[in-house]
């Protein structure tokens, strides 16, 4: 079947079966292969993309439910004002290892930001709890989150427990 | 997309091959190539490799860039930035004017890998010796042009200056004179001392994250190639079934399937030594239409169950061996049976683990594509390129000389990619489907075909004299094997403490067998064995009626330099230092107030441990208490970690610790492979549950610096945290733990 989306502002059309997951026809057919595949079931994030804004894992998003949706992915984040900002914080605080699950964890954040600017310790939870990062850097994704927040990067959660 | 460019653009692997090296070489006015004799990898004490090695880890074009090659593998530890910085610092170069690539296997390059924690330890020297040389080529370049002493040019940020008359040159306009220098001898450059670092023990950022946050293609799994098929490997869930039968017409009937065949394994026991194993390739035009195809896959493997290989059936062998005298004895000092006898007191106590699986968060892949002349192309996330090439020349019968590797960036590492599995399976798929293929495992598939962390038993009893000092120690562990041969990282290393620091010790041995493949993981050994001997340490301090810092102090005793233990890896082995395990101890100690740990509300309690691996010093606190019901909140965890006098980049040392201590947390609370009659239950991400932000406690980590050379950090940080969850648990909760992942049904009934 042939679908048209909207990927990072521009339109694209392909030809796949209406249940193949967005992420396999980002990577292997629009070559957008910014965005990882990790578990399949929705249980990593490493897939995440925004549609219309919202975050979404693309490895259990059928290409069929996408429709008119504005898609955006990793190569198109950082024209959003939000991803910028949060781009410039991960490298500025260096917080990826492997970096694999960095796309995803980027664009969880962006999506937390843009909806909360002054996100607390339990909202970045909340946020970011869908998306493992098996290298554990998750003291630098909650700093650098912070970070772009324009908030104190200290880890202050023991004082307040 | 032409090949060159995938080339450049998917892995950054536009690195110095040989071929371009020639070509740059005889370019006039080009660039410059140094070419050194560098001594191989192995460092200091080391047995040199011949002289007129060339060793191309530098060029320098005439607009000042500096190309720099990172030799090992990235998965995540930082070499590829670490390396080059220790090239560049004694180069004296300006760092924002370096480019880094990475090195395809190749043997000019000594060996390349990243495992053990050696990338330091075995580059430190090395690497910087490489700049030194290119610092002495362009200064000696600079006085030739000026003509004037040597010794009146200084180097510094890219540029030589004529001292005595403030003439510059940049590197770029001396690069091509420099080139055509002889290169200096190694052994006699000089290095600078720690007060003339620039960009040694400066935050420095990852050379490749500005691509990876930018979507590029970096990792094996991105790989793109003209004409690419996409693969799929079915292997049997049991591990070593031989493939009866399969609907291979049927598969090849799929929609987007091109082929669907058989391959056989390349031994009988290649499954635990991480060969080709029997399975079902299908390849398609996408990887999803592979995978799709698979769940038509009706296949019969032979066995269809292993009855004897189930987490169940490992434990009752177990119970039955711990009440059997030990089939060997690994080390007895002095008479362990008497000086149990004669103690005061004696404690004993029984610990197990399981096995866990890497779970590297890019699954498995590999790309693979046959040339015309028979020769075979590799692009593989590895950690291990070496062994990888060998192992598809061996199975494949391909002339060696005909393979190459390019090592992409590698999406986690953790010890799963220092076996090559993937590599020989995308050659063999290549080789027959005589097409480039891309083979990527599924989740499901890279969790039940891993080289497991194997699981294990331990019996320990300790004697103890009346003032609480531990006089005996015995351990019978109770581990895996093949054939009478233990099994790939399930050995107890003899002299593994406290063996050495009391009088009366005996380590006796039994193997259950093992038909599940099994290998090293991030600290193979210390990630199980630290917490089996550490939380016991703590019994025998609470035993004794001692403080557990005081009893672990009084046990390494005074400071002192043990002797030196023989050489390993090429690399002189750095001799046990007491001192520097009180140097963390102390600092830990100091940080996280443990003198004050009796003020802590009631529920709450602090755990203690130390350990020493990979030439590393680390000593950890875990404050913590249990939830309502039996959950463990973890409060904060403090290290204190002696790696010697440098940290070479701060960026990925406190990264690297706080990462491995936040994967050993993740261990204790989480992490079970459960084998059920030679198969993995777990398959997925839900199931084998990774440790999520909000799991993750504050944490504080502080380098204790000491008068000894670099040593590697991707491992040392991991083994400590476990105990010392576990002791912190105790003392919240008086409930010992000695069975991993945490139970919290076995802390409810503690909890408030």
């Amino acid at each position: 079947m042939q679908f048209s989306i909207l990927i990072n502002g521009e339109r694209r059309s392909v030809e796949a079966d209406p249940d193949t997951p967005l992420l396999w026809v980002l990577r292997d057919d629009l070559h957008l292969s910014g965005t990882k595949y990790g578990c399949g079931i929705a249980q990593c994030g490493a897939c995440t993309v925004h549609l219309d804004g919202v975050p979404a894992r693309a490895c259990v998003t059928p290409i069929s439910a996408v429709g008119s949706t504005p898609v955006v992915t990793i190569e198109g984040i950082g024209t959003h004002e939000w991803g910028r900002k949060v781009k410039a914080a991960w490298l500025e605080l260096d917080v990826m290892q492997c970096g694999y699950c960095q796309a995803g964890q980027v664009m969880s954040a962006t999506a937390l930001l843009a909806k909360n600017p002054r996100p607390t310790d339990a909202d970045i939870d909340q946020a970011m709890h869908g998306n493992i990062c098996r290298c554990c850097t998750y003291t630098r994704i909650r700093a650098a989150i912070k970070h772009a927040a324009g908030l104190p990067t200290a880890d202050t959660r023991e004082e307040r427990s | 997309m032409n090949d060159r460019e995938d080339h450049e653009g998917v892995s950054g692997i536009a690195g110095l091959s040989r071929r371009e090296f020639l070509t740059v070489a005889l370019t006039a006015g080009g660039g410059l190539l140094l070419t050194l004799n560098v001594p191989s990898a192995a460092g200091a004490g080391a047995p040199s490799r011949p002289a007129g090695t060339l060793n191309p880890y530098i060029r320098i074009d005439p607009d000042g860039t500096i190309t720099l090659v990172a030799k090992n593998p990235e998965i995540g530890q930082g070499m590829k930035t670490t390396l080059p910085m220790l090239i560049a610092d004694e180069l004296d170069a300006d760092w924002n004017d370096v480019r880094v690539v990475q090195a395809q296997l190749d043997p000019i390059y000594g060996p390349q890998f990243a495992g053990g924690s050696l990338g330091t330890p075995l580059n430190w020297i090395p690497m910087q010796r490489v700049g030194a040389a290119g610092r002495q080529m362009l200064l000696t370049a600079a006085a030739h042009t000026w003509n004037v002493p040597l010794d009146e040019c200084a180097a510094e940020h890219g540029t030589v200056r004529h001292r005595p008359s403030g003439r510059t040159l940049g590197y770029g306009a001396l690069a091509s004179r420099a080139a055509t220098l002889p290169a200096p001898d190694l052994n006699t450059v000089r290095l600078k001392t720690p007060a003339e670092y620039t960009i040694i023990g400066r935050f420095t950022g990852g050379v490749d994250s500005p691509r990876v946050l930018a979507g590029e293609p970096l990792f094996g799994i991105d790989m793109r190639l003209p004409d690419l098929s996409y693969a799929v490997y079915a292997k049997s869930p049991v591990f070593g079934a031989r493939l009866v039968r399969a609907n291979i017409e049927e598969l090849k009937a799929q929609p987007g399937v091109r082929d669907a065949f058989v391959l056989r394994a390349s031994q009988p026991d290649a499954a635990v030594r991480m060969g080709l194993v029997d399975g079902v390739a299908i390849i398609a035009d996408r990887w999803w239409d592979a995978q799709k195809a698979l769940r038509k896959l009706r296949a019969e493997w032979e066995p269809r169950a292993a009855s004897n290989q189930s987490t169940h059936a490992f434990a009752l062998e177990a119970d039955r061996l711990a009440q059997k005298t030990p089939q060997t004895v690994l080390r007895r000092d002095g008479d362990v049976e008497t000086a149990l006898a004669q103690a005061h007191k004696t404690v004993s106590a029984a610990y197990t683990y399981p096995f866990l699986a890497h779970a590297t968060l890019e699954p498995q892949n590999c790309t693979a594509r046959l040339g015309h002349d028979g020769s075979l192309e590799i692009w593989a996330p590895t950690q291990n390129p070496a062994p990888g090439a060998k192992l598809v020349a061996e199975t494949l019968r391909i002339d060696p000389g005909k393979i190459r590797v390019h090592m992409t960036r590698v999406g986690g590492g953790f010890g799963r990619r220092l076996n090559n599995d993937y590599m020989v399976e995308a050659a063999a798929i290549a080789q027959h489907a005589r097409r480039p293929v891309k083979l990527l495992w599924n989740r499901e598939q890279d969790i039940q075909h891993d080289s497991y962390r194997p699981g294990g038993f331990h019996h320990f009893t300790a004697g103890l004299d009346a003032e609480g000092r531990l006089t005996a120690f015995r351990d019978h562990f109770i581990t895996f094997g093949q054939n009478g041969r233990v099994a790939s990282s399930a050995d107890l290393p003899r002299d593994h403490f406290p063996a050495g620091f009391v009088p009366a010790l005996q380590y006796g041995q039994s193997l259950i067998e093992l038909a599940v493949p099994t290998g090293p993981m991030r600290n193979p050994g210390g990630n199980a064995l630290a917490f089996a001997f550490e939380s016991f340490l703590d019994e025998v301090a609470h035993a004794g009626g001692r403080d557990p810092l005081a009893l672990r102090l009084a046990l390494y005793g005074p400071a002192r330099v043990l002797p030196a233990p023989p050489p390993r890896y090429g690399l002189r082995i750095p001799p046990f230092d007491t001192g520097r395990v009180r140097g963390v101890l102390e600092e830990v100690a100091r940080r996280s107030g443990w003198a004050n740990r009796d003020r802590l509300p009631s529920g709450t309690g602090m755990g203690l441990a130390f350990y020493y691996s990979h030439f590393g010093y680390v000593a950890e606190v875990v404050q913590a208490s249990v939830s309502a019901d039996g959950v463990p909140h973890v409060h904060k965890v403090w290290a204190a970690v002696d790696i010697g006098s440098q940290i070479i980049n701060p960026a990925g040392a406190y990264n690297q610790a706080q990462g491995a201590i936040l994967d050993g947390l993740g261990q204790a609370l989480h992490l079970l492979v459960t084998l059920d009659e030679g198969r993995v239950l777990q398959k997925n991400l839900d199931t084998y549950r990774l440790l999520r932000i909000e799991e993750a406690p504050p944490l504080e980590v502080h380098f204790v610096s000491s008068d000894n050379p670099p040593t590697g950090l991707g491992e040392p940080a991991l083994p400590p945290v476990l105990p010392a969850l576990c002791n912190a648990l105790f003392a919240a909760t008086g409930k010992r733990i000695r069975s991993l992942p945490i139970d919290p049904q076995h802390l409810r009934s503690a909890a408030a």
